[in-house]
């Protein structure tokens, strides 16, 4: 077969560059032909979704604003190792560690915690690199379902850990329905 | 002249300006509405139930807009531009018949804001005004866009407006009057035009989207070459005026249609219904028919609107003067032959 002829898609269509017809060159056809093509759209399903209304269902892998897991007794997972911010191609996330006290084994897990961990949301590329990276499933940027608002002022796209942090009635939820199942 | 016929015909001339406005407004809803339902989207649907508010929220928008102004050495000329195009527009609507007679306080009441004999001449006449307005504003705004746009509406209209006369000569040619009320009494029950005429309408048709500036003939502003082209430099109502005349003017142009080649107002058992129901009733169901032609036809403006890309414009030349022409001659010449055929035929000795 010469590669004239070879069509991997099996869509192959050969552009001719013949004379039209008498008919074609009326375009009334073609014309009549593409009306009732709109026409058909007149009567179909409508694929708007009514925004403030309706939400669109995400993605199960969509990658939003990240979000600081805790276990489930409401403790937080990272240790500050430091690992996401290696991984980060962004360079969005810093952070500063934090050794635990011993009247503090109720907030973190680990003996080393993050005192301050922030992600700047305007350099982050929203790769999930950092999610890959943590040995301690500390931190997701599928399960928030969260989009990063719009604002005027370049300070308030650093997120810190108040807004990083999974609330922790929704840490003692996810524990409880765990422990229904 | 008595009072009461001044009293009438005021009355009417009113309700048919309050209507043309109307239909113009809510044209502009129909046309996003079929626009979105033709591309698979819902359309606006937030002012009012099902966006029925609309159209006054976009006037509103409109006059609250800044009233800006360019630097031009013809001021009177532009704002004479929308203001000549919305008279223009409204100005045909008076020798339309709207219905038969009305028969109300023991008197005859037509439907019409005027029976002149030659509405047919009129008519043409007054539309091929309305390219004055688009011309003087693509003038005045001194701004190189508008003038292109200004220049091609101007020479797309005269190109046409030959097509369309010549198109309605065939047509005259059959019905013998110039008078629109006549004509539209002519077409009683179902001999409607179209079934006699069916190239004259066609031709009429593709001239009618020509006249109003309609996709697929839409150059005088077609946004992708000449940003807004004739009112590029209008902005606040001045621009709402050029948009409401575009529509009036389709309004119009589709009663035009409507009357000349759909029977007006009559409707298949027009007769039967005023012997039964009475003439008024029976006038009442024709103004309804007139005005489903109407929205027919509308309607029809907007599917194509939607469905076919615009033309060149060496295209639209050639159309027009290459085509439609030649076409609309053969049809005067097929019209004359078949109103002789008794004399052609008594003349070859059949
Ligand atoms: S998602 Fe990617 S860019 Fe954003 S913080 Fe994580 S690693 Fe950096
Ligand atoms: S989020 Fe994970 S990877 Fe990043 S510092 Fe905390 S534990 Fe380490």
């Amino acid at each position: 077969m010469s590669i004239e002829s070879i069509s991997l898609s099996g869509r192959k269509k050969v552009v001719s560059n013949k004379e039209m017809s008498f008919l074609e060159r009326m375009y009334l056809l073609a014309i009549v032909k593409g009306m009732i093509i709109t026409i058909k759209h007149l009567f179909t399903r409508k694929v708007t979704i009514l925004y403030p209304e309706q939400v669109r269902e995400m993605s199960p892998v969509y990658r939003g604003q990240h979000q600081l897991k805790r276990d489930e007794l409401g403790r937080e997972n990272c240790t500050a190792c430091g690992l996401c911010a290696l991984s980060c191609p962004a360079e969005a996330i810093t952070m500063k560690a934090e050794e635990r006290k011993p009247d503090e084994k109720h907030l973190y897990r680990e003996e080393k915690y993050a005192s301050i961990y922030e992600i700047n949301m305007l350099r982050c590329i929203f790769c999930g690199l950092c999610e890959e990276a943590c040995p301690k499933d500390a931190i997701y940027l599928t399960t928030s379902k969260l989009l990063v608002p719009s604002s005027y002022d370049r300070e308030d796209f650093i997120f810190g850990k108040d807004k990083l942090v999974m609330p922790l009635d929704i840490a003692m939820k996810n524990a409880q329905l765990k422990n229904a199942k | 002249m008595d009072s009461t016929l001044i009293i009438e015909k005021s009355v009417i001339i009113l309700v048919v300006f309050a209507i043309t406005m109307l239909m113009a407004m809510y044209s502009t809803l129909a046309e996003r509405k079929v626009a979105a339902w033709l591309q698979d989207r819902i359309g606006p649907n937030r002012a009012g139930k099902g966006g029925i508010l609309q159209p006054l929220a976009d006037g509103l928008k409109l006059f609250a807009k800044e009233e800006f102004e360019p630097d031009t050495p013809n001021r009177f000329l532009f704002f004479t531009g929308p203001a000549l195009a919305m008279t223009t527009a409204l100005m045909t609507s008076a020798v339309i018949p709207w219905g038969d007679k009305f028969h109300l306080f023991g008197r005859d009441i037509i439907l019409q804001a005027t029976d002149i004999d030659v509405a047919l001449l009129y008519l043409i006449g007054v539309m091929s005004i309305g390219v004055y307005g688009i011309m003087i504003g693509g003038w005045a705004s001194n701004n190189k866009f508008s003038l292109i746009g200004a220049v091609r509406a101007a020479s797309q209209m005269i190109s046409y407006e030959v097509a369309m006369g010549l198109s309605l000569i065939a047509l005259l040619m059959m019905t013998g009057t110039l008078s629109l009320r006549e004509i539209s009494a002519q077409q009683a029950g179902l001999n409607w035009n179209v079934f006699y005429q069916p190239l004259s309408f066609f031709i009429f048709l593709i001239c009618a989207f020509a006249e109003t500036n309609r996709t697929p003939f839409d150059l005088a502003e077609c946004e992708t070459e000449l940003v807004g082209g004739y009112h590029t430099e209008y902005s606040s109502m001045k621009m709402g005026f050029y948009l409401f005349a575009e529509y009036a003017n389709m309004f119009i142009s589709s009663t035009i249609l409507a009357v000349l080649f759909f029977g007006g107002y009559n409707y298949p058992g027009m007769s039967w219904a005023v012997e039964n129901w009475g003439v008024n009733i029976a006038n009442v169901i024709g103004i309804g028919a007139l005005f489903v032609k109407i929205c027919g036809f509308i309607f029809l403006y907007m599917w194509v609107r939607w469905t076919i890309p615009r033309f060149r414009y060496d295209q639209l030349m050639h159309l027009g003067w290459r085509i439609l022409i030649p076409l609309a001659i053969v049809n005067i010449m097929i019209t004359g032959i078949v109103i002789l055929r008794a004399e052609i035929f008594a003349y070859l000795g059949f």
